[in-house]
């Protein structure tokens, strides 16, 4: 099990737009990732729905989760996508 | 429909001018799944693919807001933990269409209860259950279709987001059963010059693709036009374009001066306004840059929105309202649910109690649009009731850098403290569908309630004539910008009540120029007089009508 802590840099925090982003970024991975805040349940990453659930705001540290051989470079790309300010990419 | 047994006709409400012929397209309801639920368990995957798969394709066809709507409703289809809820409630036994219902009635619940920018998301969700339970259920697809050709758009009611969202190119003409004539289909579908029949018993009963001929002169919608409603068609645009060859500015006979405005409600529509000879905006319905999103729009878009607006207008007349959201027009961010009686709650200005950040990034957003392009807007609120509301407002907007500012005139209230209200402000805009919704007490919405919301009705003129008088008094601009300065009759009794600018779509400018021509300042003063003693509105518009020059009764069919 690989893991990797990230501050989410989006000003408006994960939801909408950056929301979006990372659940297809998590989607194309081909392998299962987590996400959840820290101390809270996983959810399916590659789910908006669920990623918008929990509501993490700007600043607040979510926590990835991944298996197997590519997990390290799935969780690194997703890590870099947290920690861009995606509502500012407009 | 039998073509040898005469042509069958449908009655309604119209509102506009046209008489179009075309073919008609539906939007449908949203679908109401029978008790015994339904759909096949093989298609649960399938339909949620197709619909993922045509939103898709339609966020890449638009652009904008509608774009970033129809993209992310499209990955909601698509959602991975939607379709797992809804397979593991099919493997406990539920039929598909009950899955679908209840696994998004699930993140409804979990969006809503989470409030803020995710309970916005939840119009998005139903949709994305609308049309999945449609295609599981083989029925059509709920919301307007995508116009491939020009169409009469038929609907049994339309919500402001569907008609926002309309591809106007293509629309011929909008006919709704329900609905009433100053309902927003009706306003929006006026503004842009689009005939429009409300009302219309039966015209859900007609298959896609019928050829019907829709008049808003006489609320008709007839089935099986022939040449002759054809004839009429092209002979209805001849004349509308002869009326639109008289493009000077507006003035009564004898050279009172009487502005003739449009009404807009985005830059796109003031582009087109700005291309018929009109003396500036009357009326710019801002909310609708709101309308079928999720958030408000960011200071730096609105900047850019009422630049577009005061540039097609450079160094005229554009008077801008503030956001008017609530009642009839919810917005997610802003509308409290549950309000028991909406139109008396909390919309228009009265936002200010709960929301203040919205008008004052929108006041600060009307004053930058200023400086970037040097022309003023005439800023002013709706749905103020007191004086001290009036007052609040002005010096909100002037410490925003706004310099003219005026509030609406449409709660009784407000008419009948006219003159305590133009102590505090520059100008007032009577807005006559409001205002005859709350001195009628009835809601413009009630589509059965349209003769007690005539606007011909003595009590509503009677605010006017009070709020005209105080803005004679205070030599101050009162204006009318509701449906009723579209009325080229009605149009000449407001002159004649003391208003000093009518503002209307576009569309019924012409006529109104017509008809005001016509007519000397002391005709309208007369046909004023007239008006406010009738008995009662039927009676005000026929004794009106009566005094009309031969002419103008011929020319505009009345």
């Amino acid at each position: 099990m690989t893991e990797r802590t990230v501050a989410i840099a989006s000003a408006q925090g994960l939801h909408a737009r950056p929301a979006s982003l990372f659940a297809q970024a998590a989607g194309a991975a081909g392998i299962p990732v987590t996400i959840a805040k820290t101390g809270g349940s996983p959810v399916n990453a590659a789910s908006m729905l669920m990623v918008m659930t929990l509501s993490a705001a700007h600043g607040e540290e979510v926590v990835l989760t991944a298996d197997g051989p590519q997990a390290d470079d799935v969780l690194d790309s997703l890590v870099g996508l947290l920690a861009t300010d995606l509502d500012a990419e407009v | 429909m039998s073509v040898a047994a005469g042509r069958r006709t449908l009655a309604g409400v119209g509102v506009g001018r046209g008489l179009v012929v075309g073919p008609i397209a539906k939007a449908y309801p949203s679908p109401v799944i029978p008790p015994q639920g339904g759909g096949d368990p093989a298609q649960l995957g399938p339909a949620f693919d197709q619909v993922a798969t045509s939103l898709q394709a339609r966020a890449q066809a638009a652009t904008g807001a509608l774009a970033a709507v129809l993209g992310a409703t499209a990955q909601m289809a698509a959602d991975p933990a939607l379709r797992a809820e809804a397979e593991q409630r099919v493997a406990a036994g539920e039929t598909p269409a009950e899955a679908v219902d209840r696994a998004i009635a699930r993140f409804v619940d979990m969006f809503t209860a989470a409030g803020g920018a995710l309970a916005e998301r939840v119009t998005d969700l139903r949709s994305v259950r609308d049309r999945v339970v449609a295609v599981l259920l083989d029925l059509d697809e709920p919301g307007v279709p995508p116009l491939t050709e020009p169409s009469i758009v038929v609907a049994a009611d339309l919500a402001p987001a569907d008609t926002a969202a309309l591809d106007v190119r293509q629309v011929l003409a909008i006919v709704t059963e329900r609905g009433g004539p100053t309902g927003h289909t009706a306003i929006i579908a006026g503004q842009l010059g689009i005939p429009c029949v409300v009302r219309t018993t039966g015209i859900m009963d007609l298959e896609p693709g019928t050829e019907v001929a829709v008049d808003a002169v006489t609320g008709t919608v007839t089935l099986d036009p022939g040449p002759e409603i054809r004839e009429q068609s092209r002979a209805r645009r001849a004349a509308a374009v002869a009326l639109e060859s008289d493009t000077a500015p507006g003035a009564t006979a004898d050279g009172h001066a009487v502005k003739l405005m449009a009404n807009i409600g985005t830059g796109k529509d003031a582009d087109r306004a700005g291309a018929v000879p009109t003396e500036g905006v009357g009326l710019f319905r801002t909310e609708v840059l709101y309308l079928g999103r999720a958030t408000a729009p960011s200071q730096a878009e609105q900047v850019a929105e009422y630049s577009r607006v005061l540039r097609a207008f450079a160094g005229g007349k554009v008077v801008v309202r503030t956001l008017d959201a609530g009642a009839d027009k919810p917005l997610p961010f802003v509308t409290q649910a549950g309000e028991e009686n909406p139109a008396l709650g909390v919309r228009g200005y009265r936002l200010v109690r709960s929301h203040p950040e919205l008008l004052d990034t929108q006041l600060e957003a009307l004053a930058r649009a200023q400086a970037e392009t040097g022309t003023t807007p005439w800023v002013m609120a709706p749905m103020v009731t007191t004086p001290a509301e009036a007052r609040d407002f002005a010096a909100r907007a002037r410490a925003a850098g706004v310099s003219i500012v005026g509030v609406m005139i449409e709660v009784p209230a407000a008419a009948l403290r006219a003159r305590e209200i133009l102590a505090e402000v520059d100008f007032v805009s009577v807005g006559t569908n409001d205002l005859a919704q709350y001195t009628m007490a009835s809601d413009r919405l009630r589509g059965e309630l349209a003769d007690l919301l005539d606007p011909w009705q003595p009590a509503v003129l009677d605010l006017v004539d009070s709020t005209a008088r105080a803005g004679l008094r205070a030599r101050k601009p009162v204006g009318v910008c509701g449906e009723s300065a579209s009325d080229p009759v009605l149009a000449l009794v407001l002159v004649g009540l003391g208003v000093t600018s009518l503002s209307m779509s576009v569309g019924a400018i012409p006529a109104v120029r017509y008809a005001l021509r016509h007519h000397t300042s002391a005709e309208c003063a007369t046909m004023a007089a007239t008006a406010l003693a009738a008995q009662s509105a039927g009676e005000g518009r026929a004794a009106v009508v009566a005094l009309l020059h031969p002419d103008v009764r011929e020319t505009l069919g009345v």
